[in-house]
């Protein structure tokens, strides 16, 4: 089945393709096509990672192009980070097209929809499967642009269209770095192929210092996809995009891409110290920074992506303290449960029209199933005791721990404190309490939307206990099996009071919020008050946008300015004195001409006197 | 009749030459320029038979060489004329000054 891999990129791009040929004419139609096309690519990823579980790493390439004694090839590879990413792109791209069906009923561009789905699919997939650098850069540029056109499928709205814009040019920043990585790598070892860049790796080929600028500047590339700090600032303008495309870039997929890069060059980033500290820091540093502003966003989608910032900062934290298995396997229940709670807000915001959750309230009782799903991945999330979230998050804080970085280790403690109340912030604003909506007609989502968040609840539930202490470490295990020396342990082993302690911050968490929101017996401003300066700094996301745009914006303004001028008046300048003089010069020459016969012949017989003199003179000889 | 000098021949040829340079590059009237050219051409005649008869060595061809010119002439007055004719009939002047169209 591994040898027929190739097949699944390859539905989501005929899917795209015939959307955009015959889409219009199909219209609500065009969506049978999208989900059996995934559907396909689905049950062909799922055979996959059942037959990669027996059999070795597959690998086939071909010779791309030969330049001097350089071979490039292009090919796929299913090891066990591919299956797996291949699983899980393929099940929530499916599930989310199976959502929009219902959410983005009505829709005038409603096959356009899908095929962009389709192509964003198709670039995420080949992304996962890519085994060398160089086709994994085209991918990865790929999904960037499928991110751009589904984040502006309302381009009609002028926050879309920026929002769109914003993170292209966001993510293109660290896409730089990540080619310049590349490019440095390839310098050094010669080649785009993983194992032989480990291998050099592993043999000492590459200087430390080298090898450190390289794995950093490829991490500036996972930066910029995953949205971490300072390059964050796209990801909650991206909410602008439909509310499944939410789920699907900003939850499960391209977001993720960040943090599989970093997953798959794993080995690189082991042998330089330096590195994985820098992974480490923005990881946890990105996990506190997104949680402070999730706390006091009223925005139901802005907190769900800054506290999807915040979950890839623990992913990062967790591969930069080296728990290559911590991070996959957070990567892998965030997928689920984030996307969960992505379709339940969009389910939500099907239902009652607004995002603001000041204007939400008392839903619980008319969003009979909505309500339920929401609160799974509400407890996923805060890491309660028993769901998926709570495995991965134990596995990043023994990782944290394991590694001896107390300091990360302690603000991985207060985030998932803050991601807990946060989360039920979230969940009594809108389900708790009075209703504060004025929209009396409040109607449960249709079946087709409700179906694929069943199916992601079951998963965010069961989804954990693939690597748990108590049942095995099953997924560990296997992530690392005949790679142990390139990826390290399966399973990290900590002090047991930890996972106690993860408990008692998540339910402290969870029980603040339930007084401050549910209860109401604390008032919401008992710590800092709404017009305090501190809560205007945070709500205001750190003014970082406004450094942004006071800073780099006006810079790049003023540089822009100054080189206009230069083009406008020295290159222009110069430009238009040649045209000129050589313009003046033909003036000159045109005036000559006047149709003066005798005049002509005056000039011809005054020229030839003046020979004649010459040649009189000289005697015919000139010296 | 051989009391005469090359030198006269010479003299005289330049003579009109030089009038009919004078003519052809300064009269306003262009049926005159015509006749100026003719008399340049009829000088560089006489200069040709001239050294047909007290050249270094002297023969024939010299003036049947002028007799050439002067059929040559006699066409291109022909063909100048019947320019000129057309040209006034069209522009109503035989003003030199004024026939400039050929020009930038």
């Amino acid at each position: 089945m591994m040898e027929n891999a190739w097949l699944i990129p390859i539905f989501p791009l005929v899917t795209f393709l015939v959307l955009l040929l015959s889409g219009r004419r199909w219209r609500e139609q065009g969506a049978y096509i999208g989900i059996l096309l995934t559907l396909a690519s689905f049950i062909l990823s799922l055979l996959v990672l059942i037959e990669r579980f027996k059999e070795p790493t597959y690998k086939v390439t071909i010779d791309w192009l030969s330049i001097g004694g350089t071979q490039l090839t292009a090919g796929f590879e299913i090891n066990q980070l591919n299956a797996l990413m291949l699983v899980i792109v393929s099940l929530v791209s499916l599930l989310v097209q199976i959502y929009s069906k219902g959410y983005m009923y009505g829709e005038e561009r409603f096959s356009i929809f899908y095929a962009y789905l389709g192509f964003f699919t198709f670039a995420m997939l080949g992304l996962v499967m890519a085994p060398n650098l160089l086709q994994l850069y085209f991918f990865w540029e790929l999904v960037g642009v499928g991110s751009f056109l589904l984040i502006g499928f309302y381009f009609y709205k002028q926050e879309a269209k920026k929002a769109a814009k914003k993170a292209f040019i966001m993510t293109r920043i660290g896409d730089v770095g990540l080619l310049i990585g590349v490019i440095l790598l390839f310098w050094e070892t010669g080649s785009f192929e993983y194992g032989e860049i480990f291998q050099a790796v592993q043999a000492g080929e590459i200087s430390v210092g080298r090898l450190t600028l390289i794995a950093v500047l490829i991490f500036i590339g996972a930066v910029g996809k995953s949205g971490q700090f300072p390059l964050h600032t796209w990801l909650p303008d991206a909410m602008e995009g439909p509310t499944p495309v939410s789920a699907l870039i900003h939850a499960a997929t391209m977001v993720a891409a960040g943090v599989y890069l970093v997953a798959t060059m794993f080995p690189l980033f082991l042998a330089s110290v330096t590195a994985m500290h820098v992974v480490a820091v923005t990881g946890g540093f990105t996990a506190i920074f997104a949680a402070s502003i999730a706390l006091v966003q009223k925005d139901v989608k802005r907190v769900l992506a800054y506290s999807t910032i915040s979950q890839l900062g623990f992913m990062m934290l967790a591969l930069g303290t080296a728990g290559y298995v911590a991070g996959v396997f957070h990567l892998m229940t965030h997928a689920f449960f984030k996307a969960l709670l992505f379709l339940a807000a969009g389910s939500v915001i099907h239902a009652i029209h607004t995002q603001n959750i000041e204007k939400m309230g008392g839903l619980w009782k008319r969003l009979n199933w909505t309500g339920p799903l929401f609160l799974i991945g509400t407890l996923a999330i805060s890491g309660f005791p028993l769901l998926s979230g709570f495995f991965s998050k134990d596995e990043i804080l023994m990782s944290a721990w394991e590694h001896g970085d107390y300091l990360l280790f302690t603000l991985a403690v207060i985030t998932s404190f803050l991601t807990a109340f946060y989360m039920f912030r979230l969940f009594f604003m809108i389900f708790a309490g009075e209703s504060r909506s004025s929209v009396n007609q409040v109607k449960e989502s249709p079946s087709i939307m409700l179906l694929p968040m069943f199916v992601l609840a079951l998963l965010a539930v069961i989804s954990g206990y693939i690597q748990t202490p108590w049942f095995g470490t099953f997924l560990g295990d296997w992530l690392v099996e005949g790679n142990e020396k390139l990826l390290g342990a399966s399973h990290n082993e900590g002090p047991v009071w930890i996972m106690f302690m993860a408990v008692f911050v998540s339910l402290a968490g969870i029980l603040l919020a339930y007084m401050m929101y549910a209860k109401k017996k604390i008032p919401r401003d008992w710590l800092f008050k709404e017009n305090s300066k501190l809560y205007k700094v945070i709500d205001n996301k750190y003014f970082i946008d406004e450094i942004y745009f006071f800073t780099v914006g006006y810079a790049i303004k003023g540089f822009s300015l100054f080189l206009s001028y230069i083009e406008k008046f020295i290159v222009g300048g110069l430009i238009s004195t040649v045209t000129s003089s050589i313009e003046g010069l033909g003036k000159i020459g045109s005036k000559l001409q006047t149709g003066q016969v005798q005049q002509y012949g005056m000039i011809a017989f005054l020229g030839l006197a003046v020979l004649l003199v010459i040649f009189a003179l000289t005697g015919g000889y000139l010296r | 009749m051989t009391g005469v000098p090359l030198s006269a021949y010479l003299v005289l040829a330049l003579v009109l030459f030089c009038i009919g340079l004078y003519g052809a590059l300064v009269k306003r009237n262009v049926v005159i320029v015509l006749i100026s050219i003719e008399l340049m051409l009829n000088a560089a005649n006489i200069n040709l038979v001239a050294f047909s008869k007290f050249g270094v060595t002297p023969s024939i061809t010299g003036q049947v060489f002028s007799l050439f010119t002067i059929t040559i002439a006699a066409a291109e007055a022909a063909v100048g004329l019947a320019i000129l004719m057309a040209l006034y009939r069209n522009r109503k002047t035989v003003n030199v000054d004024e026939m400039d169209s050929m020009k930038h």
